[in-house]
């Protein structure tokens, strides 16, 4: 089974080496799946403390809810944080990854990272790729030049402004932000506005879905708020579908038990600080 | 008709009450034509792990066989067996280097934590998105209708035995509406102190 081919070590980066059989499949006539993309509803708004980002917690692939309760939001630094709409792997990947460069250029520069630094880095990442990552993403953060909130497109343009929304349900959330939004809101009016706007966008974009996840940073803290409001409860089941045991036939049952030789504790006792 | 369809095939994985029972139909086809009937696609990759790779075959093998390269590294150099949040991580990444010539499978993962014995469950795309459910997870060509019957037998807490009865019930009454997933089913029940492997009797059309 095992052949030569396996023993090749990840050395990071893409690989393409499956590109070439891939299209000549899709020439055969058998096209390449769709991956499962957050048609998403996020928001983000500066307010008198700080920033809030919202989302909504759906992830679709086709016409099928694949995940019920996912997240949107991301961490990028402790001051940082982003709301990611388009393809869920590239956004996964790519706020790991940023979240990454941006620790290590706090650990480089000793100083807490700006907002304007990780939008950099993202844009230029995204343009790199010109548009194949699918990632739209509303970056809020709160740095010494005080809070912005940005978005990012997947081809790496990007807005800095006071309140934005991206994703499919972006036009139903921004219906909201632009009749609610106003400067130097306090933190209740903000999370209310907030909860609209990504409500909105569950209750009127068929791609978006689920619960509301906010996200507040202030200077002093960023708090995730998961779940903010659970916006859809799943009914309560009337009866029991249980099956009674041993009603499904079996060919063969092989029970393989995993005996414990041994099992060593150690507890690891706390020093005391010497004070000598 | 999608590559993703192209041999047929569905997983399923479900938490039950500190255990996790992950199982599969047993196909192998050329479309609509049958070829095997013993077709493994769950992977044991550690005592409590096991890897269900539904998807285009040819890369369900070429997959296991790259994942148990990868794993047996990361057991050599830690020199302990891996959580399966860990290896969740490490087929994500495998599958996210290939994000613009991916492998045509959709894995999924359940297993115990071999410290804390939590049970684990997730799956992927095809690019490597992972979904980490409190419930079930569904994969395959039947997906849709696993999502159904999941949706209506799963609740919380299932003791071993009935987390068998439930799961293999989801599975058989999901591919029987499924013309090329089916052809038998093969359901691994995984707890702290054993795995039970049980074949089960299907319809064979």
């Amino acid at each position: 089974m095992a052949s030569t081919k396996v023993v090749n070590i990840p050395k990071g980066g893409f690989s393409f080496e499956n590109c070439q059989r891939n299209n000549f499949m899709a020439k055969q006539g058998f096209p390449a799946p769709k991956a499962v993309k957050t048609g998403t509803t996020i928001a983000g708004f500066i307010f008198k403390d700080g920033v809030i980002l919202g989302a909504d917690t759906r992830a679709t692939e086709g016409n099928i809810v694949a995940d019920k309760n996912c997240f949107k939001l991301h961490y990028m630094a402790p001051n940082i944080y982003c709301a990611g709409a388009g393809t869920a792997a590239d956004l996964e990947m790519t706020t790991l990854q940023m979240s990454s460069q941006l620790e290590l250029h706090r650990l480089n520069t000793g100083r807490q990272v700006k907002v304007a630094t990780a939008t950099r880095l993202l844009k230029q990442m995204l343009f790199r790729y010109q548009g194949h990552i699918g990632a739209a993403l509303v970056l809020g953060g709160i740095d010494s030049s005080g809070p912005h909130v940005c978005c990012i497109y997947p081809h790496g343009s990007t807005d800095s402004l006071p309140f934005v929304a991206m994703g499919s349900g972006s036009l139903a959330a921004m219906a909201f932000l632009e009749s609610g939004w106003k400067p130097d809101m306090e933190l209740a009016e903000a999370k209310v506005l907030m909860r609209n706007a990504i409500c909105g966008g569950i209750f009127n974009d068929l791609m978006s879905g689920s619960h509301v996840d906010l996200c507040i940073i202030t200077r002093e803290k960023a708090e995730m708020i998961r779940p903010f409001e659970v916006a859809n409860v799943k009914g309560e089941r009337q009866g029991s579908y249980r099956y009674p045991l041993g009603c499904t036939a079996t060919l063969s049952t092989r029970v393989i038990p995993i005996e414990i030789e041994s099992t060593v504790v150690r507890p690891v006792a706390e020093e005391s600080m010497d004070t000598a | 008709m999608s590559i993703l369809s192209y041999n047929g095939g569905c997983v399923l994985a479900m938490k039950g009450k500190g255990c996790v029972a992950i199982a599969s139909d047993r196909r192998f086809g050329v479309q609509t034509s049958t070829l095997a009937m013993d077709f493994q696609r769950i992977f044991e990759m550690g005592p409590h792990l096991y890897v269900g790779l539904p998807g285009l075959a040819t890369d369900t093998l070429t997959v296991h066989e790259r994942l148990r390269f990868r794993l047996n590294l990361y057991e050599l150099r830690e020199s302990r067996k891996i959580k399966p949040q860990t290896f969740s991580a490490m087929v994500s990444n495998l599958l996210y280097e290939r994000r613009f010539g991916p492998y045509f499978v959709e894995p999924v993962i359940a297993g115990l934590d071999p410290v804390t014995w939590e049970p684990f469950i997730s799956a992927m795309d095809l690019i490597g998105c992972p979904n980490v459910p409190e419930d079930f997870v569904v994969a395959g060509t039947c997906a849709e209708q696993l999502f159904g019957m999941c949706e209506a037998l799963w609740e919380p807490n299932l003791e071993p035995d009935s987390l068998f009865e439930t799961i293999s019930q989801a599975l058989m009454n999901a591919f029987d509406r499924d013309a090329i997933s089916g052809w038998g089913g093969i359901v691994h029940v995984i707890e702290k102190d054993k795995v039970t492997t049980r074949l089960l009797k299907t319809r064979m059309d």
